[in-house]
């Protein structure tokens, strides 16, 4: 990333879209939608101090959800550009509230609240089309209850557990124990709050809370006027604050148990190779199952793992070698089977139900985290980029390429790598995007050649 | 930069650059204090804080400053020098410094983010670490950037389909290409394939490729010709070929080497030689050139058996398309007999991505049947009978078979050894070519210049061969679309006149870049070869191996100020 940053020849258009593309091979206009930043790119350091300060937080989607960012960001902290960017939707100041503090924090004096979307004229030879894929979203499968059972996430959210800048910081703390971590620190807020409100009787009484209670219900305080005044009160909020904090020392005493997840199963084909989602073997997920399944047990080498696929498709260059390492020294038992159904189990624990095709039975097996091979599926615009480029799409929704020329779409002069393509693994990706690379050279030559 | 402006480099004038990087530095130490301390060191004449120093307006400082006070050395405290030094390096060289006289300080990555919670401590490590840096600079010496010619012109090895359009790739980018085939034809192992798995038949796809590639003016062909020495580095190679014409030597500035696999011949297991046992290939012609009646098959029953020789624990590899290979195969011989039981006996059906799934179904869809065996438990071939424990029914099953197919892997070619020898490029356990990342750069060796596509590399459909061999093409022209190579000044030189050719630089020297001169029994070093990795300086035992920019001198003052 960073030498594409760096590099002279590029100049990179990050949070931009294309929008009309016409002309010919080796002539192309490219209208290209820069959109507001609200952050001049010039002067911005990319420092984040203005990030620190802002008192918005949003969802960070990056973290596929398990954290927050603020509404001034980055998408992630290595990210090219490191240019931050307002989120428009949240940003207080543009959502016509009173806000402003990381305009005055910065001191390259970037931030734009005026700034608007752009659009810029390109004159190019060719189009690469590198946009990618979407994850396939396992709420439309309903017998796994993704949107029901905290503990069954996709992959690509365990790669964010995994990671150690990650939410859990690399440890596998589950969704559901990370809940309930964080009903204790709210508790936690409430039982101050509520210890507070005791301390001003106590202090003006110049009595315990707890001795107050007692002595009130067997009648051997001495009820002043001044005590009688506030005696209801009193009992009823120190009635509260044990209530309180009864249910506190509960949740804590659960969350002393809460240890990180330690049995997993991973679950291939999830919207892949299902004729109600996508026909297609998406390709990569089996190899991401087994990578996760190494670094988990390497995190903590009682992790095991059961990765449940119909076949595991290790076809890469050593991949069965690393598959084979795996099952040989991290715990994982790869097992041929297709999961029926996920059901909740004791302690949140999800429960598959699937045919054991070893021993010919159905087996109910409890885990502590389940983690979906989600499907590669074609990015949810590709429709419209597609007419956009005046290029055809195939059956499974990917750019269209004729096999003899594996990089050329539809139209002359516009050509495809990556998962924009077919679902691939990175060498293959980008192996295809030094063809597509070559393919573009070639065409802007030849180009040239006939003028 | 003139020899002049390299002459006021005998006085020391160093002027220090300290960047706060917003509070990512100064939030955890002292940055005015070190800065104030940076002005006691010696040489140094001019010091300067920055908020960043890497912004517009710390550039502009740094420049004015070489220009006001005649500074001869720059030195930046702030970040990594992976992501900053060639921004401030070339930013001195704009002011008219040599950029080699600039050195660069962690103080962030190495210490403000270790060390925070402990102020007082990083302020003293990052003045430390300062004060080693400024002693460094004071001993940097002016280097200039070596430059190398590049010759236009590319060979090839292997004319199978990932060579062909790597040549004619080239060739669409107006580089002359040489393209060498050992067989007397082009065209590889996809000459043996009957039909695509796109329907076309591989005959007819691989002939308008070839007569592309033959009608061509800038691609020379040779078939039935072998490489027989190279020698040289990147840019200004020199091989020798033996062709049919007799020995050619031709000078070059790149490599690809697209040499192929061939097919595993399953001597001794699953009964082949025996009647009625075939590999996947024979089959290929069996049915391109429709005899299959002659092997016996009479369209009553075929049974493929998949990873036949491969996935064991003597070829641990999966050898990635032969699956495809056998249901394209299953699939066509279910057309030509629609009665026929063809099934394929496999452990894991490796039909990634969308077309080849899609082959999957269409094959079930046919009728070819798909059953499991386990490695544990492998199939019996005897006497026109396959004998197989059912993984997924837990049955033994028996049938009559009047032809058995063995999906044999692809195997690494056994000159492929000798090839990479005289390269002086790497193969894997397996004997492919060992690219230099397996992830972010399938397509390079290590070595510059050298590069490689297809099945030489790991098994590829003709799909993937033929991107590969595209891909090539990019990687080829990003070092040949320019005028000269340039590359770092910082690379390993050896004092003839203390050398004593004692040659234990040699075999340590990662990139063969040391040689030896017989005549003047002393070792030398190609610069453009070298990469600056410093083995041969920390071995030379009579110091007469040195790295520009890291003399020992210069550490020793580096360390000597800690």
């Amino acid at each position: 990333m960073l030498d594409v940053g760096r590099h002279p020849n590029i100049e990179l258009m990050a949070y931009s879209e294309l929008t009309a593309l016409t002309g010919r091979a080796g002539d192309f206009t490219a209208k290209v939608l820069k959109k507001a930043r609200y952050v001049d790119a010039d002067k911005c350091t990319g420092c984040g101090a203005c990030a620190e300060v802002c008192p918005t937080p949003v969802v960070d989607l990056y973290n596929e959800g398990h954290a927050f960012r603020k509404a001034v960001y980055s998408w992630f902290a290595q990210g090219i550009p490191s240019t931050h960017a307002i989120d428009p939707d949240y940003c207080r100041v543009l959502t016509g509230k009173k806000c402003g503090i990381c305009a005055k924090k910065c001191e390259a004096g970037a931030i734009n609240f005026d700034q608007a979307d752009e659009i810029v004229d390109l004159n190019v030879g060719a189009v690469v089309v590198a946009t990618g894929y979407d994850i396939f979203d396992p709420v439309k499968m309903p017998e796994y209850r993704y949107a029901q059972l905290d503990n069954v996430i996709t992959a690509m959210e365990f790669e964010r557990f995994l990671s150690a800048s990650g939410p859990t910081e690399g440890h596998i703390y589950r969704p559901s124990d990370r809940k309930i971590k964080a009903a204790k620190a709210e508790l936690e807020k409430k039982v101050a709050k509520s210890a507070k409100g005791l301390t001003r009787f106590e202090k003006k009484h110049n009595m315990d809370s707890n001795a107050f209670v007692q002595g009130l219900t067997t009648q051997s305080i001495e009820l002043t006027e001044d005590l009688a005044k506030d005696a209801e009160k009193w009992a009823a909020k120190a009635k509260d604050y044990n209530a309180l904090e009864n249910d506190f020392k509960d949740l804590a005493a659960r969350v002393d148990k809460i240890t990180t997840a330690k049995k997993l199963a991973f679950i291939q084909c999830v919207g892949s190779r299902d004729l109600r989602f996508y026909p297609f073997c998406s390709g990569y997920c089996c190899m991401h199952s087994i990578k996760e399944a190494i670094i988990a047990h390497e995190h903590d080498n009682d992790t095991q793992s059961v990765i449940f696929g119909m076949d595991i498709r290790a076809v890469g260059k050593g991949f069965e070698e690393y598959k084979i390492r795996g099952g040989n020294s991290s715990q994982i038992i790869y097992k041929r089977s297709r999961v029926a159904e996920i059901t909740r189990g004791n302690n949140e624990s999800p429960t598959l139900i699937y045919e054991d095709t070893a021993t010919q039975k159905v087996v109910k097996e409890e885990f502590d985290l389940v983690i979906l091979a989600t499907a590669c599926a074609p990015v949810k615009n590709t429709p419209e980029l597609a007419d956009v480029l005046g290029v055809d799409l195939d059956p499974y929704g990917f750019f269209e390429t004729d096999p003899a020329n594996p990089l050329d779409t539809t139209k002359a002069g516009v050509f495809v790598c990556g998962c924009a393509h077919s679902p691939m693994d990175i060498p293959e990706s980008v192996a295809q995007a030094s063809s597509a690379a070559a393919r573009a050279v070639q065409a802007v030559m030849t180009a040239k050649k006939a003028s | 930069m003139s020899k002049e402006t390299m002459k006021i480099c005998e006085q020391p004038r160093i002027g220090v650059f300290v960047c706060d990087c917003g509070s990512n530095i100064a939030g955890h130490l002292d940055c005015a204090d070190v800065a104030e301390y940076a002005k006691t060191l010696p040489h140094v004449v001019y010091v300067k804080e920055n908020l960043y120093t890497c912004s517009e307006s710390g550039i502009v400082e740094i420049k004015t400053a070489i220009a006001k006070e005649k500074l001869n050395r720059v030195l930046v405290a702030s970040c990594s020098p992976r992501t900053h030094h060639p921004l401030f390096s070339s930013s001195c060289a704009e002011a008219g410094l040599n950029p080699y006289l600039f050195e660069m300080v962690n103080i962030r990555d190495q210490c403000s983010w270790v060390h925070m919670g402990k102020r007082e401590e990083a302020t003293q490590k990052a003045k430390l670490l300062i004060k080693m840096g400024v002693a460094k600079a004071a001993g940097l010496e002016p280097q200039e950037e070596i430059e190398s010619s590049l010759i236009r012109k590319i060979l090839v090895v292997g004319g199978g389909i990932a060579g062909l359009s790597a040549a004619q790739a080239l060739s669409d980018m107006e580089l002359d290409v040489i393209l060498v085939e050992k067989a007397q034809n082009f065209g590889g192992l996809l000459r043996s394939v009957g039909t695509l798995d796109t329907g076309d038949t591989a005959e007819a796809f691989l002939g308008r490729v070839i007569e592309d590639v033959e009608s061509r003016p800038n691609i020379s062909c040779h078939t039935g010709a072998n490489v027989t020495s190279t020698g040289g580095y990147i840019g200004n190679y020199k091989v020798t070929m033996d062709t049919k014409d007799g020995e050619v030597t031709e000078k070059i500035g790149a490599m690809v080497v697209a040499t192929g696999a061939v097919p595993l011949i399953p001597e001794g297991i699953f009964g082949y030689g025996g009647k009625g046992v075939i590999t996947l290939m024979e089959l290929e012609r069996k049915l391109a050139t429709d005899t299959l009646e002659d092997a016996g098959f009479a369209g009553k029953r075929m049974v493929f058996i998949q990873c036949a020789g491969a996935r064991s624990s003597k070829k641990e590899y999966c050898s990635r398309i032969c699956c495809m290979i056998a249901v394209k195969n299953a699939m066509a011989v279910k057309k030509k007999y629609p009665l026929a039981d063809v099934r394929v006996l496999y452990r894991d059906m490796q039909m990634y991505g969308t077309r080849k799934e899609q082959m999957l179904w269409d094959a079930r869809g046919m009728g070819v049947r798909f059953d499991v065996y386990s490695p544990e438990n492998l199939p019996r071939v005897e006497n026109q009978k396959v004998s197989y424990f059912q993984a997924v029914t837990g049955k033994d099953v028996e049938l009559d078979t009047e032809l058995t197919v063995l999906s044999t892997p692809l195997t690494a070619r056994t000159d492929a050894s000798a090839l990479a020898n005289m390269l002086r490029v790497p193969t894997d356990a397996n004997g492919f070519f060992l690219e230099a990342h397996a992830k972010l750069r399938p397509l390079d060796f290590a070595a510059d210049g050298i590069f490689v596509a297809g099945s030489g590399r790991y098994p590829a459909t003709a799909v993937e061969a033929r991107t590969q061999g595209i891909g090539v093409a990019a990687r080829v022209a990003a070092i040949l679309f320019k005028d000269k190579l340039v590359k770092s000044a910082i690379v390993a030189q050896i004092n003839p006149d203390s050398c004593v050719g004692c040659m234990a630089c040699l075999p340590i020297c990662p990139y063969e870049a040391i040689t030896f001169n017989r005549e003047d029994h002393i070792c030398e070093i190609n610069e453009v070869l070298c990469k600056g990795c410093g083995n041969c300086a920390a071995t030379c035992p009579s110091h007469s191996a040195l790295l520009r920019g890291y003399k020992p001198e210069q550490l020793l003052a580096q360390i000597g100020a800690a």
